[in-house]
């Protein structure tokens, strides 16, 4: 008989996909069930954000950033306004970066929480991911709270913010700490210490330390790998100095530092410490106004700046140069989620198909952080 | 035993054309309600409402839901195979009914009670694994093809230990026939194959293995009827919908229904063999219970409760790997399978 003939498969994962996370696509090259080669293909969602923020004012872009990645905009918002006050060179008053801080560590948890969610999903248990939206929801009611939209807030002014915050939000805030501890363990029993969930995530998609610094990975993605860099401790912008909170890192507790479950797990162990940072936050508020500082008109001196901040998937950095005039020359975004997503060939090749869900999961991309 | 549609008809053609009438039609209302059932089961696990428009608890749903899978248009894709492409929702969907054949509702009330029955709903219930592999391969999509090549590693491996756990019954019981089973594990809970079957109090000895086969039975089953965590032929995270993926209207809804009535075919197994088929819990304390159709209760309130712990299951817990679901078969299952079977030989030989 004549040898029968093998060949590669090049199955098309996306962009329409239940799990690819947005519209991603993703070429694999599969050798039955193992894959050889994985080839992202992006665009999809492109929107283009940075020639869109060159015709608009300072603040007109705002909306436009938190349209980016649209599950943590309060984040997006706070390191474009950074940027722009740092070319202002303006004086913030110290209850708005403590409100600043509060959203955006709030929005840490919403993100987490849709990260850890749809990583259950992708796992294939669907309870997990109803039981985080259940929770993201209370953020949600928080932030609808100081400023009415759910999703896309508008919230963080050049040199201020757009509301202040009530004494209600301050004591639904504190309900909601207290509700949350709880509810983390609680989604930690139905999913993180899960046998099959480990068996699915434990050794999964390894991405060594070097390699992880090397391609530029940042964010709960390059802490799983073991490295202990988080720029809210390395390079302190806003308050952030002046919370007491500890950088979580992949313990290797099971599984081995650097795989899917490390990086994974080092979200659920954020969240402890976003509360913590609420709590120390909400403590020791200022009084003052919110508003005082908001510039007339934003026209900043001809100049550059770069802000780097630590999103909750990782360093997101506003670079803009400014020509004097009413419009940015230029603005330019360092994204987290697409310089997480370049060593997903590197690190999925030998795995089996339902593992490059997995790894892709554990990147927590965003494709409006990736397409822009 | 007689089957009742025989004492009353006779033997005669009309009796056997009567007899699947009421099977149909339990299978019918049982797959609408299962749906919702587990829609609503779901819904409660968390923290939802469910179906709730049709009707009062949305009752009407997944019939309404039929209706409107009935008029859907059926999408063809266009370098399908046709005639495997169509005949496949038929063939699972048969397989999956025609087990019911063996299983027994009542003392008085079963499909044809085969001496071979066990034998008999083991093959029948393999032919499934036929249509999705046509179902697969005919959809010429590549998503579709993956799901249905895993199908087949998956049930052809795990009919092994389902079949071995089962032979553990088979050995202490001396008979194959469905309605034998239910027969011998009279006389109330206690002697019930789970327990050990009827027997000498020595019997204590084995209610570990039998409980320890009657779980890898059910978990078996599981992944034969491809429930999470073993619904790798779905597995719509990686497959999207697996050999689904190409079928719509009626033609999807067969696939559906399949599944759901293999859900309590298979649970009608588990109950039969272990869980004393039709007998009462009770025994002959209570005789009353023990009538023909407090038997169909018996029978029913069993296999449902297995079909809710397979929900249950379901929308608890994370889906295995393809490689951890053989390694779990071969490595596990059919080794304690082996054992099981090797320690109750050594039973029946020296008790």
């Amino acid at each position: 008989m004549a040898e029968l003939r093998t060949e590669e498969l090049t199955i098309n994962m996306g962009p329409q996909h239940p799990s690819t996370h947005g519209v991603l696509r993703l070429v694999l090259t599969l050798n039955g069930e193992i894959v050889t080669n994985v080839k992202p293909v992006l665009g999809y969602l492109h929107r283009c954000f940075e020639k869109h923020a060159e015709a608009m004012t300072y603040p007109q872009v705002i909306p436009y950033t938190d349209r980016m990645d649209y599950l943590n905009s309060m984040s997006n918002e706070l390191a474009y306004v950074l940027a722009v006050e740092k070319l202002l060179g303006i004086e913030i008053p110290e209850r708005v970066e403590y409100i600043r801080v509060i959203m955006a560590e709030l929005q840490r948890i919403a993100s987490h929480l849709v990260a850890i969610g749809t990583y259950g999903n992708d796992a294939g248990a669907f309870t997990p991911f109803l039981y985080c939206f259940m929770d993201r929801e209370k953020v949600l009611e928080l932030f609808e709270m100081v400023c009415g939209a759910r999703l896309l807030y508008n919230y963080i002014w050049v040199g201020g913010l757009s509301h202040d915050i009530t004494p209600e939000f301050i004591t639904k805030t504190k309900e909601f700490i207290k509700y949350f501890r709880p509810r983390i363990k609680q989604v930690n029993n139905l999913l993180s210490y899960n046998k099959i969930f480990i068996e699915r995530t434990a050794n999964i998609g390894m991405l060594p330390q070097d390699v992880a610094v090397n391609a530029g990975v940042s964010g709960p993605t390059l802490r799983g790998s073991g490295v202990k860099y988080d720029l809210r401790k390395e390079d302190p912008y806003s308050i952030y100095n002046k919370f007491d909170f500890d950088v979580c890192v992949g313990t290797g507790e099971y599984g081995t530092v650097g795989d899917c479950w490390n990086r994974y797990i080092v979200r659920a162990y954020e969240m402890e410490q976003s509360l913590r940072i609420i709590e120390q936050a909400l403590d020791s508020i200022p009084e003052g106004d919110v508003h005082s500082a908001v510039p007339k008109r934003v026209k900043p001196v001809a100049g550059e700046s770069y802000v780097r901040t630590e999103s909750p998937k990782g360093e997101l950095g506003y670079y803009i140069i400014s020509d004097g005039s009413l419009n940015p020359y230029r603005v330019k975004a360092r994204s987290t989620s697409f310089c997480n997503l370049s060593v997903i060939n590197q690190i999925s090749r030998g795995h089996m198909i339902a593992d490059v869900v997995m790894i892709l999961g554990s990147f927590d991309i965003v494709l409006g952080c990736i397409d822009r | 035993m007689e089957n009742i549609f025989t004492q009353w008809f006779g033997d005669n053609l009309l009796t056997y054309i009567l007899i699947p009438v009421p099977i149909i039609a339990y299978v019918s209302v049982f797959a609408l309600y299962a749906v919702l059932a587990e829609r609503k089961i779901s819904a409660w696990m968390q923290n939802r409402i469910g179906p709730n428009r049709t009707d009062k608890f949305g009752l009407l749903q997944t019939i309404l839901d039929a209706v409107k899978l009935m008029q859907k248009e059926l999408i063809l894709p266009s370098r399908r195979d046709n005639l495997y492409f169509r005949m496949a929702p038929y063939i699972v969907f048969t397989a999956a009914f025609m087990g019911y054949a063996v299983l027994p509702f009542s003392s008085v009330f079963i499909g044809v009670d085969l001496n071979l029955g066990l034998f008999y709903f083991f093959a029948i219930t393999s032919i499934g694994v036929v249509g999705v592999l046509m179902a697969g391969w005919a959809s010429n999509n590549k998503y579709s093809l993956f799901g249905g090549m895993r199908t087949v590693a998956q049930i052809v491996s795990y009919e092994i230990p389902t079949a071995l756990s089962a032979i553990v019954v088979v050995m202490l019981a001396g008979t194959l026939s469905m309605q034998k089973f239910a027969l011998i594990q009279s006389g109330g809970i206690f002697n019930w194959y789970i327990f050990g079957g009827p027997g000498s109090p020595i019997k204590i000895i084995i209610i570990p293995i039998m409980v320890v086969s009657a779980v890898l039975l059910f978990l078996s089953t599981l992944a034969e009827t491809n429930r999470t965590p073993f619904d790798l032929t779905e597995a719509d995270s990686e497959l999207v919908a697996g050999v689904h993926i190409e079928y719509s209207g009626m033609m999807f809804a067969m696939f559906f229904f399949a599944e759901y009535a293999q859900m309590f075919a298979v649970s009608g197994i588990v109950t039969t063999l272990f869980l004393g088929g039709w007998q009462s819990p009770f025994g002959e304390l209570i005789p009353f219970l023990n009538t023909p159709v407090f038997q169909v209760f018996w029978f029913l309130a069993k296999g449902l409760s297995l079909v809710f712990v397979q929900i249950w299951l379901r929308w608890t817990l994370p889906r295995v790997r393809i490689d951890q679901l053989m390694t779990m078969c071969w490595k596990f299952f059919i080794p304690i399978a082996l054992v099981n079977l090797f320690l109750i030989g050594l039973y029946i030989i020296f008790a």
